[in-house]
Order: structure tokens, then C-alpha cells, then sequence
């Protein structure tokens, strides 16, 4: 991680060695593929410790500690084949419940500075939400969660630049609370006004972090806007807390809603580049009957009804579909979910995450759905 | 034409339209009260299965590696053969039936699953999953019926060729494994022009890449580690590989073929209603009964009964299942085939011998034991 932040000589030798001794190591890894032919060596590492398979990155969540009553942070630690993170960035988290796997993506509120090589994420439970309930709630020390690689570009720029706006709501701080700490492993903070907002003092997210750090820093200013009691912060207040908005590059993050109205404003006062706006959740449809299939690969799209199965749709429009028994059972048929939800023809029920395989010949839309054919 | 014979018990001529109807919601009504009820306990179930198979497979490969010593050799040789016939049976074949892609998990799941088989996972789930699954038991269709090299349906017409096909199975029980690899690529569709030579032989091309690695992993490079013990390591190899290959012969031989399953015509497919498909599967297959270990050691296709209906449920639902689909054949007066395994594979076998010759003129429904 740190000889990808600082491209220091010393650092590029290293950086040299460590790429031999993969190289070394991918070899050897190759010929003991010939004895574990068909599965990968990495099958049987990842029985005697999930941490070791690269090939399926894991890491263990070793502390669960409570932020407010309906916010906590996860330490985990990765496993094998993690590859480090830039600070501001999230990761994809996959959990088991029932049997089945969910997966949801969590900005990581920890610096890729950290000295112990863990990684955090701050998850608030969504009183609806199957997954963050369960992590903030019921996840015990020792589970082993799934991860993706670090994703994102809500990240600061290297070397940072000049004078800088953080605006984020609720759990919003999380990414940005990644970057301030990582200003402060540097030992270096730059002009920094922090505008965050929560219902209540005691609902703020690392509150008591903030406020001791923003009295330690002379260059952090930070205005907390307690929403219960202030009401949610406008626009114009905002220009009255941080009168030089315009000339700061502005991060942001929190519900849709502000996002759009922060979006709208910066683009009216010609700033639109300054701004760098991070969003939690993607559209939702409403998974109404039918709706709009594209096919991305083939790049087609067609409206289809809610009872015609997705197999037929992308037949209908020319796109080359895999398909069997068409009647459920085979899964010749099946294809990967990039967006939305479908329904099963079968028991009507409706389901889809984003990455899942669907078998297409039971399967019809529910609302917007994209599909990687 | 169809086999059944009205009077016989165990065809369909004294269910009603509406009786099938029913049977298709009673079915579509379990699978759906399964389904709903997967939970935590299934994922272990699998994870377990497929920890203690690897903890086997290392653990015989390792004792194979001094298996100079005679007790090594025979625990070492055991060992891999119930590895190879958990990975086959109850690992690989349900996996590559998407019985466990409700998990989302892609390390077990059927679009990413190869399995320790020369047969090239993808060849293995068109021609089973989709040719053996969907048209199960129809003369002309399903080509699963005797594998296209024995005659073990009456109705399947006679030529002399079979008159050797007690050499020719017991051939195939020892080498199944590579007799199933070679009957995925469809070579006598290609002969008859029902697919190209070219798809065909880039399939044989895509057979020979993955047995090439089955064998130089099987009978070069664990023999080779072995050292001294080179020639006792790849007899246990060879023995191992061939104790999997008589068994799976064996079971899945019982799952279609025994006395008393029965076969259609493809005039049965026109139209045909989920309940009949049902119907169709329930009397096209058969069980074996045993305890918990042989349904295990058969990937439960003990229950292939249930196995039929439900393809994509988990394995380990079948023994649950297997009470109310019995309950639904006495209501209904359907025949539900189960014996023991001697029983079953005897009858096949007497089969097998006896549809080497000509004849016989009536279908197997009616000369099965009342």
C-alpha cells in the first residue's frame, strides 16, 4: 500500500523484488495446479484457513465496535490477495445469512496508513436492511465476511489540493473520515472546512473523534448541524458557514437528496469540476411488472411485459441467448444480473442482486433490468 | 409408441386430466415449501461434504506417497476412491445441477464447477442436465437410454451389434468415466449429420485438454512424488479410479433401467403439461433403499425419483422428500420402483442379457414382478 501512495526510489526496488518473488510464486503455484487439476491449490489453502485464498478474497472480522446505537464499526482483516485502498474509497462486503450470499458495497472508514494493516468499515443499520442490521447488530468476532477489491474514485487527489470542503450527512462521514485520518498519519492537515450533519449530537457518527481532532488541528474547522433540533441545512446557510465555498474543492456525501441539491448548485455557480460527489445506494426500480431488459454486451434494450421470461425477450431482439430445457431445470440458460430485480415465473417471486446469475427461461423483468449478454 | 400398458399398475391410463393436473400442483407445492425452507443448515451440509472429500483426497494421496507399505496402500487407495466417488457422486453432479447456486456462492455453483471427471463440465450439463433431464425416458430423445451402445429397452429395435453388450457393459462399467467423456461429444449425431463434425471435434479437442490433466495428475505426477513407491502409487491411482467408475456404473445404471421403469414414445411430448412431465419422470426412474451412508455414496441418486422431479434441489432434501412423493404414488395409484441395490442391479443386469437377443415382444411393464 505504501509503495503505491509513495513512489519513493526505495520503495520501486522493493516494488521490483516483491514482483520476482510473485512471479516465482505464480510458477509454482501453476505446477501444483497440476496436482489439484481441475480445482486451484488455492481450494485447499482456503479449507485450512479462508484468509489464504487469494482467489477469493476474505477477511475476518475481528472487533465490532459500537458508534452510535444504530452505527458500528468493523475491523477485518483481509486475507491473502487484498490489495489496499486509497482512502475515501468502499469495498464490496459479502455475507452468508440463511445459506445465501449478500453482498453490499461500505465505504472503508480506515486510511490505507493504518499501521496494523486492518481495514474498517462503519455500517449503519437501515431499519429495513437485511444486511446492515446484520452487521452492525449481530455479526460476532472471528465471522469471516467475503470481500471485493477497493473500489471507487471519491478519493483525493496526490499531492492534495489547496483548500478543501468536506459536506457529508449521516453516514456520509464514513469515506471522509477515511481521509481525514489518513491527512492526520501524514501529520499534515491543509485548509479543511467539515460540514456534517445528524439528527442529534449523540447520533453523530465518530463525534467525539471529529470534535477532539478539530480542536488539536488549527487547519480543520468543523461545523456539526444537528438536524432535529437546526433543521437541515440549506444552501444559502451553507454559503454563511463557508462563505469561500466557491474557490474550495468540495467532497460530498450523504442521501440522494442533498447530493442532487449540492449537484444543482455547483453547476449553476459554473464550479460543477470542484465537486466530487459519492453515492451510496444506486437507483432502486420499483419492481413493478415488466419493465425495460438491455442487454449490455449485445446492446439492446426492449420494454418487455411481466410475464414473458427474459430468455424470450432477448430472443425476440436478436440477442444471442444461451437456453436448454427452457423450463427451469438445466441452467443453460442462466446470465448475470448487471441491474435491478427480477421475478420468478414459477413462484413469483421476485429477486436479483447485482452480479447474480438468473436462470433466463423463468425469470422475467421486474422493473428496469439489465442483463450481461 | 408408448410402453404402457393400461391394466399394468404403475402407468398413467387411470388418472384423469384433472388427477394430473393436481399431481403437478401437489409437486410444484413441495418444491416450493423446500425452497423456501434452505437455509444455513443446507450451506453446511455441502461445505462439510466437500471439506471432508478434499480431507480425504490429501489424505490418501499422502498415504499412496509411501505406499510401499501394504496397510498404506489399501487406506490410502480406499481413501481416494470415496474421495473420487463423493467429488463425482454427491459433489460435482449435484453442484453441476445448480442445486446449490441459490447459495450465490461462485465457489459451488454450476456456471463455475469442474469436476475430478475426464468429461468437460460444460459437455457433461448439456448432454445430462438438458438431453437426459428434460427428455427423461423418451425413445429417440433421451440418449441416456442405454448410452447409445446397449439395448436396454425392448422397444429400442434389435441388431445383432448387441448381441455382445454384456462384454460391451461390463467394459463400460470399468472405464465409465471415459465412456461418459466420449458419449458427451455426440459422435453418433455427428455420424448421422444431426450436428457438425466440427462442434464435435472441437468438444473431442476439449475432452483431450482435461483428461490430459486428469491423467498426468492421476498416473505421472502423484506416482512421480511418490518415488520408490511409484508403481504401488499409481496401482492405487488406477484402482481407485476404476472402484469410481464400477460404482457409478452401477448406481446410475439402477436409476433408469431396473425392471418396472418405464419408457415413451415422443408423441408423449407433444403438449405435454407440467403434471405429466411429473408423471413422466416418476415412472421413467428408480429408487434404491438404504440408510444414510449409501444415499451419501450414491450423491443421492438412491432417490433418483426424487432426483427427477427436482433436479436443482439440494441432495440432501431428497431422503425428506422421498415419504411424500411415495404418499402421492399410493394416492394415485402410480408405481414408485425401489428396491435394494442388489434387487436393482440385478434386473438390470438380467436385462442387459436378456435385450441382447431379440425380443421380447411385450414391453417391460408387464413382465415386471407383481
Amino acid at each position: 500500500m505504501a509503495v503505491a501512495s509513495n513512489p519513493s526510489s526505495g520503495a520501486v526496488v522493493e516494488g521490483a523484488g516483491r514482483e520476482g518473488r510473485l512471479a516465482v510464486r505464480r510458477r509454482l503455484l501453476e505446477a501444483i495446479g497440476w496436482l489439484t487439476t481441475p480445482l486451484l491449490p488455492d481450494d485447499y489453502l482456503g479449507l485450512v484457513n479462508p484468509l489464504w485464498s487469494a482467489r477469493q478474497l476474505r477477511g475476518r472480522v475481528e472487533a465490532v465496535l459500537a458508534e452510535t446505537v444504530d452505527t458500528a464499526t468493523l475491523v477485518i482483516r483481509p486475507g491473502r490477495g487484498w490489495a489496499g485502498h486509497r482512502a475515501g474509497q468502499y469495498v464490496r462486503v459479502g455475507v452468508d445469512l440463511d445459506g445465501v450470499r449478500h453482498w453490499r458495497s461500505y465505504s472503508l472508514s480506515s486510511p490505507p496508513e493504518r499501521a496494523d494493516g486492518r481495514i474498517t468499515i462503519t455500517v449503519k443499520a437501515d431499519p429495513t436492511g437485511l444486511v446492515s442490521r446484520y452487521l452492525v447488530h449481530q455479526i460476532a468476532p472471528g465471522t469471516v465476511v467475503h470481500l471485493g477489491p477497493a473500489q471507487g474514485e471519491f478519493t483525493l487527489p496526490e499531492p492534495p489540493l489547496g483548500r478543501l470542503l468536506f459536506l457529508t450527512a449521516g453516514s456520509g462521514i464514513t469515506p471522509v473520515a477515511a481521509m481525514l485520518r489518513g491527512l492526520v498519519a501524514h501529520g499534515w492537515m491543509p485548509d479543511v472546512v467539515l460540514v456534517h450533519s445528524a439528527p442529534t449530537p449523540a447520533e453523530v457518527i465518530f463525534g467525539a473523534e471529529l470534535r477532539a481532532l478539530a480542536a488539536r488541528c488549527a487547519g480543520l474547522r468543523l461545523y456539526e448541524r444537528h438536524t432535529r433540533t437546526a433543521g437541515r441545512l440549506t444552501v444559502p446557510q451553507l454559503r454563511r458557514v463557508c462563505p469561500d465555498w466557491r474557490r474550495r474543492h468540495t467532497w460530498a456525501c450523504g442521501p440522494a437528496g442533498m447530493l442532487d441539491e449540492v449537484e444543482r448548485h455547483w453547476r449553476r455557480a459554473g464550479i460543477g469540476d470542484r465537486l466530487h460527489v459519492e453515492r451510496f445506494r444506486s437507483i432502486v426500480t420499483a419492481g413493478g411488472d415488466g419493465g425495460r431488459v438491455r442487454f449490455v454486451a449485445s446492446g439492446r434494450q426492449v420494454d418487455a411485459d411481466g410475464v414473458t421470461p427474459l430468455l424470450v425477450v432477448g430472443e425476440n431482439a436478436g440477442v444471442l441467448m444461451p437456453s436448454g430445457c427452457r423450463m427451469g431445470i438445466c441452467y443453460s440458460c442462466v446470465a448475470r444480473l448487471r441491474a435491478g430485480r427480477v421475478r420468478d415465473l414459477r413462484t413469483g417471486r421476485e429477486y436479483g442482486d447485482e452480479g447474480e446469475l438468473v436462470q433466463t427461461c423463468v425469470s422475467a423483468a421486474a422493473g428496469l433490468v439489465e442483463i450481461d449478454l | 409408441m408408448s410402453a404402457t400398458v393400461p391394466e399394468a399398475v404403475g402407468t398413467t391410463g387411470h388418472l384423469s386430466e384433472v388427477d394430473i393436473k393436481e399431481i403437478g400442483r401437489e409437486l410444484d407445492r413441495l418444491r416450493d415449501e423446500i425452497t423456501a425452507s434452505l437455509d444455513d443448515a443446507d450451506a453446511r451440509y455441502i461445505r462439510r461434504v466437500i471439506a471432508v472429500q478434499r480431507g480425504l483426497e490429501v489424505g490418501g494421496r499422502a498415504l499412496l506417497a509411501v505406499s510401499i507399505l501394504p496397510p498404506a496402500w489399501l487406506a490410502g487407495t480406499t481413501a481416494l476412491a470415496i474421495s473420487k466417488i463423493l467429488e463425482n457422486m454427491e459433489i460435482g453432479h449435484n453442484v453441476l445441477h445448480g442445486q446449490w447456486d441459490w447459495m450465490r456462492d461462485p465457489e459451488i455453483h454450476s456456471t463455475t464447477w469442474e469436476w475430478d471427471s475426464a468429461s468437460p463440465a460444460e459437455a457433461w450439463k448439456h448432454s445430462h442436465n438438458f438431453v437426459h433431464h428434460t427428455y427423461t425416458n423418451v425413445l429417440g430423445k433421451d440418449r441416456d437410454i442405454g448410452y447409445a451402445a446397449l439395448r436396454v429397452s425392448p422397444e429400442q429395435p434389435w441388431h445383432p451389434v448387441y448381441l455382445a453388450q454384456p462384454v460391451y457393459n461390463a467394459l463400460l462399467a470399468a472405464f465409465f468415466e471415459w465412456g461418459i467423456a466420449i458419449y458427451d461429444v455426440e459422435l453418433e449425431r455427428a455420424w448421422r449429420g444431426e450436428k457438425s463434425w466440427a462442434e464435435a471435434l472441437t468438444q473431442l479437442r476439449g475432452v483431450a485438454r482435461k483428461a490430459a490433466r486428469q491423467v498426468v495428475k492421476d498416473y505421472v505426477a502423484f506416482p512421480l512424488l511418490a518415488g520408490p513407491s511409484f508403481l504401488p502409487a499409481l496401482l492405487g491411482n488406477v484402482t481407485a479410479n476404476t472402484a469410481r467408475n464400477v460404482w457409478a456404473h452401477t448406481v446410475i445404471f439402477c436409476g433408469h433401467f431396473p425392471d418396472g421403469a418405464e419408457v415413451f414414445g415422443e408423441d408423449r411430448l407433444d403438449g405435454e403439461s407440467r403434471g405429466e412431465w411429473y408423471v413422466r419422470q416418476l415412472l421413467g426412474s428408480a429408487n434404491i433403499t438404504g440408510g444414510p451412508l449409501l444415499h451419501l455414496m450414491t450423491g443421492n441418486l438412491s432417490h433418483q425419483i426424487e432426483h427427477h422431479l427436482f433436479p436443482d434441489l439440494p441432495s440432501n432434501r431428497y431422503a425428506q422428500i422421498a415419504p411424500k412423493v411415495r404418499d402421492l404414488c399410493a394416492r394415485y395409484g402410480l408405481r414408485y420402483n425401489t428396491g435394494s441395490l442388489l434387487r436393482q442391479t440385478a434386473t438390470v443386469w438380467k436385462n442387459v442379457f436378456r435385450l441382447a437377443l431379440p425380443g421380447p415382444k411385450r414391453g417391460p411393464a408387464s413382465d415386471r414382478p407383481s
